[in-house]
């Protein structure tokens, strides 16, 4: 498996899961964990996911989905989860 | 073992990058070039430009690509050599200036930010190509603009070179005559440490291996964040909350020495965990020390909470890293910290407070820009005070002054970038040339006799 985390912000609006969810499954993502909350109206998702079907290298799914979600105002940003791991985890 | 998700944490994590200023501030791979000895300086420069062409390549693309997986900044790519007194000894010209530009044109090659290591060991006396080099440094380093340079003047174990101290005031003089901002690429250290990844004094070691990589962090913006939670709390909390935030910055630059470290296939050297501050709103040391509880960094008091601030980014690394080395603790630069030019502008902050926080903090009198009619002999004498510090606390000290030529206290230099921006300081006005004049050594401290 190779793991990491999407995380999604934007100003809460109907669809933005729906939206998020169907480009990974257009990458061969699959979603491991899932969660999600309103911070007043903003809205923040955040996914474990793993790459391991993903055709793309990592550099450019990263571009992809950031054109993407701009094209709904939405930030989304994959990070390798490793970072989160050292940094949280002794 | 994997990451079991927790939205909080990942929160965390994002806000300290995109609102905190957290970034990894260098990636410094040390390169070896005592194999590039040649007896013509052309010929030396040649063999220098190749090597470093050839084994840096893949820095910058490795750097970036670390960058956008992992979603955390590298600001600086860059390189450290060994000192350059050392590769060029046996070269039989005067002028070791071709040396330095074909170290800025690898520098461009690379795509670097800076490359440091135009420097000498000279804290108990010159090689002449000690003198060749230190000589060289205000063409070389005005000529070029990546290249920096530092020369060691002293040492707990040695004392320190009084006739070093003598002739650094005049280099700093001549390179600023030439050129301010040349001097704000040249440090004068005392006890100068092999594998420091921070510009201006980085250099790449004797005992240091062929090739490494050193990773130096930053994040005072982190810690600062941390604080404003802790107000109205003992002093105990504070420095515990400094050690869990200094932890977690340093867990990440680990992580990011040992992934540039596998992909380069070059060593692991060390993580330095220094407090480097920028001159970006929310990333200050000085604002630090304000929310510990000063009202402006320099009154009474700054040297305390400086030195709590330094011990506990220390203690809270120390455990993050496998190998912790460099300067290792809180830097305290005028120009490029928001809140130290702020205090030293209203004239909170001194160049005596300064002095003092440098016996508590990791380096030392760091881009202070002085009044351009300051002579040789009074920065000499700067020099020399602060590696008396260094040299009787046992730790690394280190002056990067900036005469600014045509300029007096009240006015201001900019540098730009990085380097920032600074108000021009005052000076004592008492001379100390008679002191300076008299050259020597002056003797190593007793504690320095410890076999």
């Amino acid at each position: 498996m190779k793991k990491a985390i999407v995380s999604v912000f934007a100003r809460d609006a109907r669809g933005i899961t729906a939206y998020v969810t169907a480009l990974l499954a257009q990458q061969e993502i699959n979603i491991l964990d899932i969660s999600q909350t309103l911070m007043q109206e903003y809205f923040a998702m955040i996914m474990l996911v793993d790459l391991e079907a993903c055709p793309l290298p990592f550099h450019e799914l990263a571009e992809w989905l950031q054109e993407k979600g701009a094209e709904r105002a939405l930030d989304i940003h994959i990070q390798r989860e490793e970072i989160f791991e050292a940094m949280h985890r002794i | 073992m994997s990451y079991l998700m927790n939205s909080s944490e990942i929160l965390q994590t994002i806000q300290m990058i995109d609102q905190q200023h957290l970034d990894v501030r260098t990636v410094t791979m040390g390169v070896s070039l005592l194999d590039c000895a040649d007896t013509s300086v052309e010929r030396c420069a040649e063999k220098i430009y190749d090597k470093l062409c050839l084994k840096a390549e893949q820095l910058v693309p490795v750097a970036c690509g670390i960058e956008q997986e992992f979603g955390i900044p590298i600001v600086n790519k860059r390189v450290s050599v060994s000192p350059i007194a050392l590769v060029a000894a046996s070269c039989t010209d005067e002028d070791y200036t071709p040396i330095a530009l074909a170290m800025d044109r690898a520098a461009r090659q690379l795509g670097i930010d800076f490359i440091g290591g135009f420097s000498a060991l000279a804290q108990k006396g010159f090689t002449e190509s000690d003198i060749r080099l230190i000589r060289s440094l205000p063409q070389a380093l005005t000529g070029t603009s990546l290249v920096c340079g530092s020369v060691n003047v002293g040492s707990t174990k040695a004392g320190i070179n009084m006739d070093a101290v003598g002739i650094m005031g005049k280099i700093i003089r001549a390179t600023a005559e030439i050129d301010p901002i040349g001097c704000a690429k040249l440090v004068v250290f005392c006890n100068a440490v092999e594998d420091n990844p921070f510009m201006a004094g980085a250099f790449h070691g004797v005992g240091e291996p062929e090739c490494v990589i050193n990773v130096g962090v930053s994040g005072p913006g982190v810690v600062a964040h941390a604080l404003k939670a802790c107000k109205g709390e003992k002093i105990d909390t504070v420095a515990e909350t400094i050690k869990r935030t200094a932890f977690k910055i340093t867990r990440m630059g680990q992580l990011v020495a040992q992934e540039a470290s596998r992909r380069l296939d070059v060593p692991f050297g060390v993580v330095d965990l220094s407090l480097a501050p920028t001159p970006a709103i929310g990333d200050s040391v000085a604002e630090i020390l304000e929310l510990i509880g000063l009202e402006r960094c320099g009154t009474h008091g700054t040297t305390a909470a400086l030195a709590l601030l330094n011990d506990a980014v220390k203690k809270g690394g120390v455990m993050a890293s496998s190998h912790v080395g460099g300067l290792s603790g809180a830097f305290i630069p005028v120009s490029e910290d928001a809140g130290m030019i702020r205090a030293a502008e209203e004239g909170a902050l001194t160049i005596d407070k300064l002095e003092a926080m440098t016996c508590v903090c990791s380096v030392g009198l760091d881009m202070i820009a002085v009044p351009g009619s300051t002579t040789a002999d009074v920065l000499s004498a700067i020099i020399a005070d602060e590696a008396a510090i260094g040299m009787v606390n046992n730790k690394t000290t280190a002056v990067r002054l900036i005469p600014a030529i045509g300029k007096d206290v009240g006015d201001r230099v900019d540098f730009g970038g990085l380097l920032g921006s600074a108000p021009v300081m005052p000076l004592h006005e008492g001379s100390a040339g008679e002191f300076i004049s008299r050259g020597g050594r002056i003797p190593a401290p007793l504690h320095s006799l410890r076999n």
